[in-house]
């Protein structure tokens, strides 16, 4: 509910700054999607720690389903970024804005993330590597970022300075208004994901549960011979 | 540390003997500085991309040495004879560490001396002891990320394919702080202005990336 | 012929009489993915004694032995070897327990003397090139010690891979059908060494029912990750244990 209410305002609260014209309406989407995207990726890192200290794999299904949005957000992310680029310079990729050639950098890195996955058949395994490569990516981010800052700002000035250095009240909120609602609707998205695959999980486990029950492995199978040492 | 360098030493002592990865590496430079010379037709280069070909070159030939890096290991069982043994799991990854921070030393020694033939004129002599300070943190940070990463994508199925990927990304802040503090050294006339920055990058990368590889070795190993 | 080099008197202090169990494992459970590959297995095992452990493939034999090797942990239950909780104090057992399972796990470009020294660092064995000079003897390896283990034999790479599983002297011998690809010469020379003679703990999977059932003083028999078989040998017949491989004589 509350989300349908952020997205509504969204698109209909940029459309007061009209006289800005088209580039700036893309400002409010991109740059949300990309921050909301860069934070998911840092949070699935701290679910890859959970994950590592309290074994439980519900926390590798929250890190997955984090970086799978993330993915999904970066996508948007690079297309509105080019479509930005378009409008802005007559190009669809430019090397001149750090943040979204660092942000690119970062996407390559967790579109790995699904063939690392794929490629490990041991399903206890998969899940920790999935969480050493969560944590690693997640402390890439910053650091990432800062080195391509520091390249970026050698030749090129840093043009999104210029555009959201100062922004007048109106804009300021509508962007402010942007993220908050790009934020919920990630959450909103992490958390249908995740109660579909939780579902899932929990019905393999009734099943292997009853199954058990039906047919369980220890004492049904006729024991053979059991003549148990007697304690010391 | 008897343990980290009992494995080193053992690494060390099976490349040797078969010189399966410096050569190939060294070799792979070689020819790929051949082939910048025909892809970018010039005869020298300086500044921005004399450095940019001499990192490229150097970040995909340790790749070869990385992949092999795990692999008797994973085909000749040793993974469990180091797992059972009374020692530091961690001293593993030190250990693959130091023997890949040697293969690429060694890779160096040779690459630097014929890339500063075919492509450097002048001022190559003057800028070696701070190349060298550029080079060391570079290979520093590549050989812990190479390492932790060797010994993921050695216990999944396309450890080929899926080693590169995973690397690349991971080492673009490494290309950009080594390529970054190279090129003043390569200008003519040779500028040393802005190294230390660059300098500092390349540490704090060695420091974060050591510190993970460190924490996160031993969940990597268990089963 | 080599003198066998003095044995480590801090250790021997540690060793458990014959009176208490070596390896106890209560409602052990692991998984692989949904599957069990072990489902609530307990044993006992005194110190000095064998057991055999027979079953079918997927039974969980390898399982049981690489848990014990602290190679794996237990998802659910309590594994104590020689007094110490693994995964917890799998440190404190490293030391004292040996696997030989199929691969010998040498290094094919290294010679088997190279291979052992190895090893030896790696288990701080105390006067190490006599022990290894003793073990390659005592195997019949002395004369290509010194040849990368390519070159040898899956025979020959199987006694060396002996001699490095027993080379620091651990208490708990963990053997995985450790007589296939050995001759019989090669068998009878191993004999002191990972035989009953050795006076060590032993936990042997084979396929060898009889022999398996002479060697033992107990069996363990596995099936889809459960026990069905914890008895004394002695009380055991050959037929019995077939049944567990679905083989109805």
């Amino acid at each position: 509910m509350l989300l349908t209410t952020a997205i509504a305002l969204v698109f209909f609260y940029a459309p007061n700054d009209a006289d800005q014209g088209f580039v700036q309406k893309i400002f409010y989407v991109h740059v949300p999607l990309a921050i909301v995207a860069l934070i998911g990726f840092v949070a699935a890192g701290v679910m890859g720690v959970m994950h590592l200290r309290t074994r439980d794999d519900r926390w590798d299904q929250r890190s997955y389903v984090a970086i799978h949005m993330g993915v999904i957000f970066g996508v948007g992310v690079l297309a509105t970024g080019a479509i930005w680029a378009r409008a802005s310079w007559g190009k669809w990729w430019v090397w001149d804005e750090p943040t979204l050639v660092s942000f690119l950098i970062v996407f390559l890195l967790y579109v790995t993330y699904y063939p690392l996955r794929y490629s490990i058949e041991d399903p206890q395994r998969r899940a920790r590597y999935a969480s050493v490569f969560a944590i690693t990516a997640g402390a890439f981010v910053p650091i990432n970022f800062i080195a391509v800052r520091l390249a970026e700002s050698l030749v090129h000035p840093r043009v999104l300075n210029q555009t959201a250095g100062d922004m007048p009240g109106e804009m300021r909120l509508t962007f402010l208004v942007a993220l908050a609602g790009m934020a919920l609707l990630y959450i909103a998205l992490v958390k249908l994901e995740l109660t579909s695959k939780h579902a899932r999980y929990e019905l393999r486990r009734l099943r292997r549960l009853l199954e058990e029950e039906d047919r369980p492995s220890g004492a049904a199978a006729q024991p053979i011979a059991t003549v148990p040492a007697k304690p010391n | 540390m008897r343990a980290i360098a009992a494995i080193a030493r053992k690494d060390l002592l099976v490349e040797l003997r078969t010189k399966e990865s410096v050569p190939a590496m060294a070799l792979f430079a070689v020819t790929t500085f051949v082939i910048f010379h025909f892809g970018l037709d010039r005869d020298r280069l300086e500044g921005e991309l004399a450095a940019g070909v001499l990192w490229v070159t150097l970040l995909f030939a340790a790749i070869l040495g990385i992949n092999r890096l795990f692999v008797a290991e994973r085909e000749q069982g040793g993974f469990d004879g180091i797992l059972m043994a009374p020692i530091e799991r961690t001293s593993l990854l030190l250990a693959k560490a130091g023997a890949l921070l040697v293969y690429l030393v060694a890779l160096e020694l040779i690459a630097l001396p014929v890339f500063a033939l075919f492509f450097i004129e002048e001022g190559f002599w003057e800028a070696v002891p701070r190349l060298a300070a550029v080079i060391l943190l570079a290979d520093l940070g590549l050989a812990f990320v190479g390492a932790m990463l060797a010994s993921i994508a050695v216990h999944t199925r396309a450890r080929d394919l899926l080693l590169p990927i995973l690397l690349l990304p991971l080492t673009v802040p490494v290309v950009i702080g080594a390529a970054a503090a190279t090129k003043p050294l390569l200008s003519v006339p040779l500028e040393t202005s802005g190294v230390g920055k660059w300098l500092a990058v390349l540490a704090l990368y060695d420091l974060v990336f050591g510190l993970l590889a460190y924490a996160v070795f031993d969940f990597l190993m268990e089963d | 012929m080599a003198v066998e080099p003095a044995t480590d008197p801090a250790r021997d202090a540690e060793r458990l009489s014959p009176a208490e169990d070596a390896i106890t494992l209560t409602g052990v459970v692991r998984r692989y993915g949904e599957r069990a590959a072990l489902h609530n297995v307990s044993l006992r095992v005194r110190a000095g004694t064998t057991l055999a452990v027979f079953g079918p493939n997927g039974a969980g034999k390898t399982t049981l032995l690489r848990m014990l090797a602290t190679l794996l942990v237990p998802h659910e239950g309590e594994v104590t070897v020689l007094g110490h909780r693994l995964p917890r104090d799998a440190h404190l057992v490293r030391p004292r327990v040996g696997l030989l399972a199929h691969d010998p796990l040498l290094y094919h470009d290294l010679s088997a003397r190279e291979n052992l020294r190895f090893y030896a660092r790696l288990y701080d064995v105390p006067e190490a090139d006599a022990r290894i000079a003793h073990l390659l003897e005592t195997t019949g390896m002395t004369a290509r010690a010194d040849e990368p283990v390519r070159n040898l034999s899956r025979g020959m790479a199987q006694r060396i891979g002996i001699c490095r599983g027993v080379l620091h002297r651990p208490e708990v011998l963990l053997l995985d059908e450790p007589r296939a690809h050995l001759d019989p010469e090669a068998a009878a020379m191993a004999e002191p060494l990972i035989g009953a003679a050795a006076g060590v703990t032993r936990v042997l999977v084979t396929h060898e029912i009889e022999h398996g059932l002479t060697e033992a003083d107990r069996v363990l028999g596995l099936r889809d990750g459960a026990v069905l078989i914890d008895a004394p040998a002695a009380q055991l017949d050959a037929s019995q244990v077939r049944r567990l491989y679905g083989v109805t004589t």
